[in-house]
């Protein structure tokens, strides 16, 4: 039995909250989780947002972020409980025997200094290396992380080099003074889908040449099927179970890991081709006072009771193409027809009828909805504002809503801040459903969420444009999200489309270029999945 | 052009357009408003031919943006004019009182600043804990005072409960530095208490800033001891801010210095202004006006440029 | 609900200036204006606080005085509040030119010290009541202007204002619905601030001889009358002294719990 290098015992973490105008709260992060890691060996943590993830990556350096105390249990690192090691042996240890890279390494580098001083800090500080040593040991970890002219990269700034390139400088950072363990903190969820294969791919590979155990932090069990030897699932600071990747990924034992490994299993038969409800015709679109078309020449339909799905990375323009059918953003060429008549360009010329059977869903819920008005007010103004209904006739026709959205009664006088996320965007749907629509724009609706309820969503919404017979246009980064729900779909790339037709035929090869790319890069919830898209691409690049 | 070089630019171009609209303002706020000059200088019981006659010599019959750009292409030459009251040259009034005022400021920027900045630190060092109650609550006290209640505390007390000073500040001509010294101190402590408070409670702010970026918790993460995240970290990203808010408390130390020189009799700009208000001086209200408009507005400018400059984004673009 | 101390305390000092300053006439023991005793006496049994420079009685002059204070701080306060707020929402809402010419007009005052601009303006303007609480209340309107822009516009781009636009909505609805209820409370911890301010301001200006001019009295103006007393050792100057302070501290007091408790929107505590 190899000698464990991390290994906690029965820990537990707690911290102190202080709502505004209460007394002080005690919170419980994490309770009794007892879990290993083996030298070399990398070990994913996997949980919704609250599961305490972060939190026990960060109590590996016996670290508490604000106020986040270790109360109990036994951190022990390379033999020796760190949890009650005082704070001259702690910094011994942290940027040493283990570092950290962060979710977001934008925040996280200091703006002030070149990349190359703060790579290096901590190999010199702690008195690994000699500068010069450190320096050339930095540039060979750019060159084997993929970085750009990795003999100049480090005399960068930060704000200098792109979101991805910044990840893979704090790999670097972390990987520099040759640690026993690197905490890995969601490397990859602030990036877009085709950047993360890449940076994915960069850690996995620094991670086997240099023999490094990691703790590898996620939400997505596909990205960490691919790096982790053991998976640990987490859910409200409790262990729910403990295996190995392929058990975890192939054989699931407890509720909770099964649902989230079928998570993505929506299955949604496409329908047959129709007149439209929508058009949007040669629509080209630029901000005002700015010299750059956001949207160039779009051309899409959409069917009455159909999802027309919209997909493309962060720049794509899918939010603006939102925004131009909604009468936000006049478009400067281009024409649009909704139901049988050609929409006016600006909101203002627009007919209460036009207004209402075209909603809206936005992303955040948390802000869609005025936090000074009862569920009841956000459901009733448009019954109100479209139907002149009031009081009682009102009332019932939003106990009706919140009735077809799942929600029972109780929750009609409650406030937004009294509800849950999963909760807040179904009242957007009731809001919405609420007009008595004929199109609904939902943009990522469902990003902000995590995945169990992110898909409770979108099975809603299935059952409402069947009962409802509206119609969607989706719009979104996340191609499962697409398969789950489209019948239509848009590929859109720098503010065109450059793949679009019905959901089989977009899906089906051949792919042209950016579309291959995008639907390459999904990670896949199987084991060596990202092995043969980096081996598939090299046989690619060797071919050209 | 280098894009530091621009923006620097902009913004002193920027600050003398609001100067040049600053002059307008206070000579038309003093213009338009209801009231004469002329009838000022004479009083009710004038006749109308002595009115008119002092219009004319005064060139008061001259439309008001002839006059404006006549004050101000004088003014810009160092000409401002002779006082209505008693015909004493303006500039030459203002020149000796000007280096007072800024004798005193001087004096209390001196000590304010390092105070400032020291209390600070240990403010943001040992947030919520009691060297930070401490400091804030002191402060928050002295800020709620207006300048002049603040003097009278600190002359009753150190002139009367524990008599080390002198309650007036008599400075004139001939007199050796440190005497000078000597006679101000009691209005040094003054401006320093209430400008003191303010630059402590905004440096404190600025540091706090800094030290909840997610890069000093990168650098704690990186067992650096505390001293070395604060120099190498904290310290780069905090001297700009900083720096503007001490420049911005001593825009705000000019104003403080009117009152406290009319609480200690101190004879310099503040105290010229004061008497030539009440007395409805026009030219000189207008002339003193502006130059500490001038001054605040420089100090502002001067505090923008340097956190233009300090920014590593500008200072190295993509 | 649990109140800390320093607003109970507030809370407390606040309302009993408020009470005095209202029922000044039925609670000072003697007129405002007659000498009822020897120059600058000290307190005792028949004069709580002394009397003055000549022979008035501190204590109620105090009191008409607090009256004078809090009525022309009240006064201008106000009238900064429904200015500034008004001009400040509608920058906000409307945006473009309009914001545009009230934002650099506002910008072009504060680019003076407030102080100054109150000098050069009095030295023009007679001094009585209205003038002053004209002066003051325009003055602190800009901060109170910029303040109230600043938290619409922070609402103004939420999805819910967005989505009561595409509705159909009017600007009133959009104004008094969707961005009014969520803009009171910085704006209610901003009155007291601007209170404040008014408060010193209104006695820097007496002190100075360009305030509140007698037979009128007011915190600021007293000091100013019985200053020279100090050099004798004589406190009557401290007694005003004290009272400005210790309102200004109360109402902070008040302020800053009404701050803490607000959630985090932004908002600047200008001076």
């Amino acid at each position: 039995m190899p000698e464990p290098l991390l290994e906690f015992t029965d820990l537990r973490i707690e911290a102190t909250s202080y709502p505004p105008g209460e007394a002080p709260k005690n919170l419980v992060l994490v309770d009794g989780v007892s879990v290993g890691v083996e030298k070399g060996k990398v070990l994913g943590l996997i949980g919704e947002s609250g599961a305490g993830k972060s939190t026990i990556g960060l109590a590996a350096m016996a670290f508490g972020r604000g106020g986040v105390r270790l109360t109990g249990g036994v951190i022990s690192l390379n033999g020796r409980d760190i949890r009650v090691s005082d704070p001259a042996a702690l910094r011994a240890l942290r940027g040493r025997e283990v570092t950290y890279v962060s979710q977001s390494a934008a925040a996280s580098f200091n703006p002030a200094k070149r990349l190359m001083d703060q790579v290096i800090e901590t190999s010199v500080s702690h008195g690994l290396l000699t500068k010069a040593e450190a320096e050339a040991r930095a540039v060979d970890l750019f060159r084997q992380l993929g970085l750009p002219n990795p003999d100049s990269f480090g005399q960068r700034y930060p704000h200098q080099v792109s979101g991805g390139q910044l990840q893979r400088a704090m790999t670097a950072m972390a990987l520099c003074p040759k640690p026993d363990l690197v905490i890995f903190d969601e490397p990859t969820t602030a990036l877009d889908v085709t950047t993360q294969i890449e940076v994915l791919a960069a850690i996995k590979k620094a991670i086997v040449e240099t023999g490094v155990a990691a703790l590898y932090i996620t939400h997505d069990l596909a990205v960490v099927a691919q790096v982790a030897d053991h998976i640990l699932v987490l859910r409200g600071g409790k262990k729910v179970e403990y295996g190995t990747t392929q058990q975890i990924i192939n054989d699931p034992r407890e509720g909770y890991t099964k649902a989230l490994v079928s998570v993505r299993s929506i299955e949604h038969a496409e329908k047959v081709q129709a007149a439209p409800v929508l058009s949007v015709a040669n629509v080209t679109a630029r901000y005002r006072g700015t010299q750059f078309d956001v949207l160039k020449n779009v051309t899409v339909d959409l069917a009455p009771g159909q999802t027309l799905a919209v997909v493309g990375e962060s720049g794509s323009g899918k939010s603006t193409l939102a925004r131009v059918i909604t009468g936000l953003l006049p478009p400067t060429q281009g024409r649009i027809t909704f139901a049988g008549r050609t929409l006016s360009a600006a909101l203002e010329g627009r007919s209460k009828d036009d207004l209402r059977e075209l909603q809206m869903i936005y992303q955040m819920a948390d802000t869609a909805m005025n936090p000074r008005q009862t569920v009841g007010t956000i459901i009733g103004r448009p019954i109100e504002f479209y139907f002149g209904l009031k009081g009682e006739a009102k009332r019932k026709r939003v106990q009706d809503l919140l009735d077809q959205i799942e929600m029972g009664k109780g929750y009609i006088d409650r406030y937004p801040a009294e509800l849950s996320g999963g909760q807040k965007q179904r009242v957007c749907i009731a809001r919405a459903l609420a007009a008595q629509p004929k199109l609904i724009i939902c943009d990522e609706v469902t990003s902000a969420l995590d995945p169990l309820v992110a898909d409770g969503i979108l099975k809603l919404l299935l059952n409402l444009q069947a009962e409802a017979k509206v119609a969607y246009l989706f719009i979104t980064h996340d191609i499962a999200t697409v398969r789950a729900i489209a019948d239509r779909i848009a590929v859109m790339f720098k503010g065109q489309v450059v793949r679009y037709g019905q959901k089989s035929d977009v899906l089906t090869p051949p792919f042209d270029d950016y579309t291959d790319l995008l639907l390459s890069s999904v990670p896949e919830l199987r084991v060596g999945w990202l092995e043969e898209v980096i081996a598939g691409r090299k046989m690619d690049s060797a071919g050209n | 052009m280098h894009p530091i070089l621009k923006l620097v630019v902009q913004r002193i171009a920027l600050g003398l357009i609001l100067l040049l609209a600053v002059s307008l303002v206070i000579f038309l706020g003093t213009e338009a408003l209801p009231g004469d000059t002329a009838q000022a200088i004479l009083g009710q019981s004038a006749t109308p031919e002595a009115l008119a006659n002092l219009r004319e010599k005064l060139g008061l019959t001259l439309p008001a943006h002839v006059r404006y750009i006549n004050w101000l292409w004088a003014a810009l030459h160092g000409d401002l004019g002779v006082a209505l009251t008693n015909g004493v040259d303006i500039a030459q009034a203002i020149g000796q009182r000007l280096g007072n005022t800024l004798f005193l400021a001087g004096c209390a920027a001196a000590i304010s600043v390092p105070l400032a900045i020291g209390l600070g630190l240990v403010a943001a060092r040992y947030q919520g804990r009691w060297p930070d109650k401490v400091i804030s609550g002191v402060t928050l006290t002295t800020i709620s005072l207006p300048e002049f209640v603040a003097a009278y505390f600190v002359i009753y007390l150190l002139t009367q409960v524990f008599p080390l000073f002198q309650p007036v500040a008599m400075v004139f001509p001939g007199m050796g530095f440190w005497e000078k010294l000597q006679a101000v101190a009691l209005p040094v402590i003054v401006l320093v208490m209430v400008v003191l408070a303010h630059m402590m409670r905004m440096t404190r702010a600025a540091i706090l800033n800094v030290m909840q970026s997610a890069y000093i918790e990168t650098a704690e993460l990186k067992g650096l001891s505390p001293m070395q995240v604060i120099w190498r970290h904290a310290l780069p990203n905090a001297i700009a801010p900083i720096v503007s808010v001490v420049i911005l408390n001593l825009a705000y130390l000019v104003v403080g210095v009117v009152v406290v020189e009319v609480v200690f009799g101190y004879n310099a700009l503040g105290q010229y202004l004061v008497d030539h208000v009440t007395k409805r001086d026009l030219p000189v209200v207008q002339a003193v006006g502006l130059i500490f408009a001038g001054v605040y507005i420089g100090l502002n400018i001067l505090a923008d440029v340097i956190s233009i400059i300090a920014n590593p984004r500008l200072r190295h673009p993509k | 609900m649990r109140l800390p101390f320093s607003a109970i305390l507030g809370i407390f000092l606040t309302s009993s200036f408020l009470f005095l300053a209202v029922f000044a006439q039925l609670l000072a023991p003697y007129p405002i204006d007659s000498a009822v005793g020897g120059v600058w006496e000290a307190p005792s049994a028949t004069h709580w606080l002394g009397t003055d420079t000549i022979g008035r009685d501190i204590f109620s002059r105090l009191i008409y005085g607090g009256q004078i204070t809090i009525f022309v701080a009240l006064a201008s306060s106000i009238l900064a509040f429904s200015t500034g707020a008004f001009f400040g929402f509608m920058a906000a809402v409307k945006g473009g030119w309009v914001d545009q010419i009230m934002s650099r007009f506002v910008d072009l005052v504060m680019a003076i010290p407030s102080l100054i601009v109150a000098l050069v303006i009095l030295s023009v303007l007679p001094l009585n009541l209205t003038v002053l609480i004209l002066v003051i209340g325009l003055l602190d309107s800009t901060r109170v202007f910029r303040l109230s822009r600043a938290v619409a516009m922070d609402i103004a781009v939420m999805d819910y204002v967005e989505a009561a636009k595409l509705r159909g909505e009017k600007q009133t609805w959009v104004i008094f619905r969707e961005i009014l209820p969520n803009a009171l409370s910085p704006l209610v911890a901003e009155f007291g601030l601007r209170f404040i301010f008014a408060v010193l301001f209104i006695s820097t200006l007496s002190f100075l001889g360009l305030g509140i001019q007698p037979p009128l009295a007011d915190w600021g103006g007293m000091v100013k009358e019985n200053k020279d007393g100090l050099i004798y050792g004589k406190s009557a100057a401290l007694m005003p002294a004290l009272a400005i302070a210790a309102l200004a501290i109360s109402v902070n007091l008040v302020a800053d719990w009404v701050l803490s408790r607000t959630t985090s929107l932004k908002g600047g505590r200008g001076a």
